[in-house]
């Protein structure tokens, strides 16, 4: 009887999350009517324009999650060694908040704002540096320029989720490293940083999901169909030129998950070992 | 405690490039919205910020995200809370399946979501009736992760079974445990909660876009096409709006019970 309470749950986690995941899973397994063959698999599989999408969404993603994730964690670190509730913590823990879910429509705005046509750097820039590429607003639009974007929501991001894994390191195993003679670097060498390489990790698994499955931003700012994978699953899905592939896009999106899931496999193996070794101590 | 000389200079050359990096870009907005129209270089105007109230768009759009707020506060209120605790109270069998069940969406992008619901979105927009519901009902399970974890971390840090016992010996029915009795002791999660899918929602772009959903950030995106000042004028002030909320929020350790992956 006790079953029953959770099938309202069951029945809209059903509609909303399994039956699209299922969807889309089977559907990479067929043809746009609805016919077995992995014909779209192998096309897409083998196709140029799709494997340059790919690999521009995994370097971008690579890439902005170890940076972000690097800064991100240094500065979480001078948050956690700052006053604990002062004012500083305070804002930054509130600007991080609101700025991790700045991705999309407005953060573009702010980097045109900064570096665009008649920006302010942009501005300062034709003035002062008139030679420097920072005179000229095109580098936003590429690959670099993305990944300037995209940190901007990163670095706040792992503010969040380090934070208070840095906040449980305990002060005693500093005085105990420091009493018995460790030099500052010998402690993060041999304490702090093994106790934080899990959690470190995993966040910046976080955000290398986040960047990857990142839309509106590359959306709004270079609003080119091929740049990128999650761009060109919407143009297949919705199509503007011509009729709407959703077999491409169920296809595309299939490739995604399998992604995210070796990524989520690799970070559950690595959990597993910490764990059995933290056993062992 | 005192810090040496050289932890400071870390702090500070740290706190210094983030900070550049973070405020610059702010800055810049609220210096492109007060910028004079055409290339005249002199002098601020408040033009931008005064075209705000006569946008058509806007409102509209701020008060359709504010209702699929509120309908994704009440599908986490009155179906995913009640949920949690009766799985904690009646069913620890499933806390592991429901526990990995709230957790999928992480693995799972919002476009390959879409991508998925597409086809049942027409459907229902066709055969039914457009509505925000179904929105709503896709951000509830991208938030779902977030939910779960302030949820369990406060189900975990009272002893919601010996307040059920005692209420059942004095005869409570279990709606009124669950609504009355464990909720309550559990409202700094809930808010907690509620407070994440209002910022997803204000800021969730991706769905409603590509299900040509007219939410806030869909119109600045249209507003910014036609004029910029305005455009970044809106943002700025929606994120201050924002940042200004979570300074006068209490936060009692938010983040960690939120967003902790640790134990992924």
């Amino acid at each position: 009887m006790a079953y029953l309470g959770v099938l309202p749950f069951l029945a809209f986690t059903g509609l909303f999350l399994l039956y699209p995941t299922w969807s889309v899973i089977s559907g990479a397994f067929e043809d746009n009517y609805g016919v077995r063959s992995t014909a779209m698999l192998r096309e897409i599989f083998y196709s140029p324009i799709a494997r340059t999408a790919f690999g521009n969404s995994l370097e971008l993603s690579l890439k902005t999650a170890v940076v972000g994730a690097v800064i991100g964690a240094l500065f979480a670190w001078t948050l956690a060694t700052g006053k604990p509730g002062g004012s500083f913590y305070k804002v930054s823990v509130a600007l991080s908040s609101a700025l991790a879910q700045f991705g999309g429509v407005m953060l573009v705005f702010a980097f045109l704002a900064t570096f665009g046509f008649n920006g302010l750097v942009l501005t300062l820039a034709t003035k002062y540096l008139p030679s420097s590429f920072l005179a000229d607003a095109s580098w936003l639009y590429s690959m670099n320029g993305l990944a300037v974007l995209y940190t901007f929501f990163q670095i706040p991001l792992m503010v969040l989720v380090f934070l208070p894994t840095l906040e449980n390191l305990k002060p005693q195993w500093r005085e105990a490293s420091d009493a018995l003679g460790g030099k500052a670097f010998e402690y993060w060498l041999r304490i702090g940083i093994p106790v934080l390489t899990p959690s470190f990790l995993g966040a910046a698994l976080l955000l290398f999901v986040n960047s990857f499955s990142a839309y509106a931003t590359a959306n709004i700012l270079i609003n080119l169909g091929d740049y990128l994978t999650p761009l060109q699953i919407a143009i297949a899905l919705t199509s503007e030129t011509g009729g709407s592939n959703p077999a491409e896009a169920k296809t595309l999106s299939f490739y995604m998950v399998v992604v995210v899931v070796i990524a989520m496999s690799a970070y559950a193996l690595l959990r597993k070992k910490v764990s059995k070794w933290e056993q062992q101590r | 405690m005192k810090q040496s000389i050289r932890v400071r200079i870390w702090r500070w050359s740290i706190i210094s490039v983030v900070a550049l990096y973070l405020l610059v870009p702010l800055y810049a907005m609220y210096d492109f919205s007060t910028k004079p129209f055409g290339f005249a270089d002199q002098g601020r105007t408040f033009r931008a910020w005064q075209m705000i109230p006569s946008q058509q768009d806007l409102f509209p759009a701020i008060t359709r995200s504010l209702i699929t707020a509120a309908i994704v506060m009440a599908i986490i209120l009155f179906l995913v809370v009640p949920t949690a605790i009766w799985v904690h109270l009646k069913l620890p069998v499933l806390r592991r399946p429901f526990e990995l069940l709230c957790l999928l969406p992480l693995a799972i992008p919002a476009i390959v979501i879409v991508v998925g619901i597409a086809p049942l979105y027409r459907w229902i927009s066709i055969n039914l009736y457009e509505s925000p519901i179904t929105l709503a009902g896709v951000y509830s399970m991208l938030i779902l992760p977030y939910t779960y974890r302030s949820l369990s971390a406060a189900l975990d840090a009272v002893d919601i079974h010996t307040l059920a016992e005692a209420a059942t010996t004095l005869g409570s029915s279990i709606a009124r445990i669950i609504f009355k009795i464990v909720m309550p002791t559990i409202k700094t999660g809930i808010v907690n909660g509620s407070f994440i899918a209002i910022a997803l929602v204000l800021g969730e772009y991706t769905i409603s876009n590509i299900l040509n959903f007219k939410t806030f950030q869909v119109v600045i995106a249209q507003i910014g096409r036609s004029d910029g000042n305005v455009a970044v004028a809106v943002s700025l002030a929606s994120l201050l709006f924002v940042i200004v909320l979570l300074l006068v929020i209490p936060t009692k350790k938010r983040q960690g019970s939120v967003l902790d992956v640790d134990t992924i």
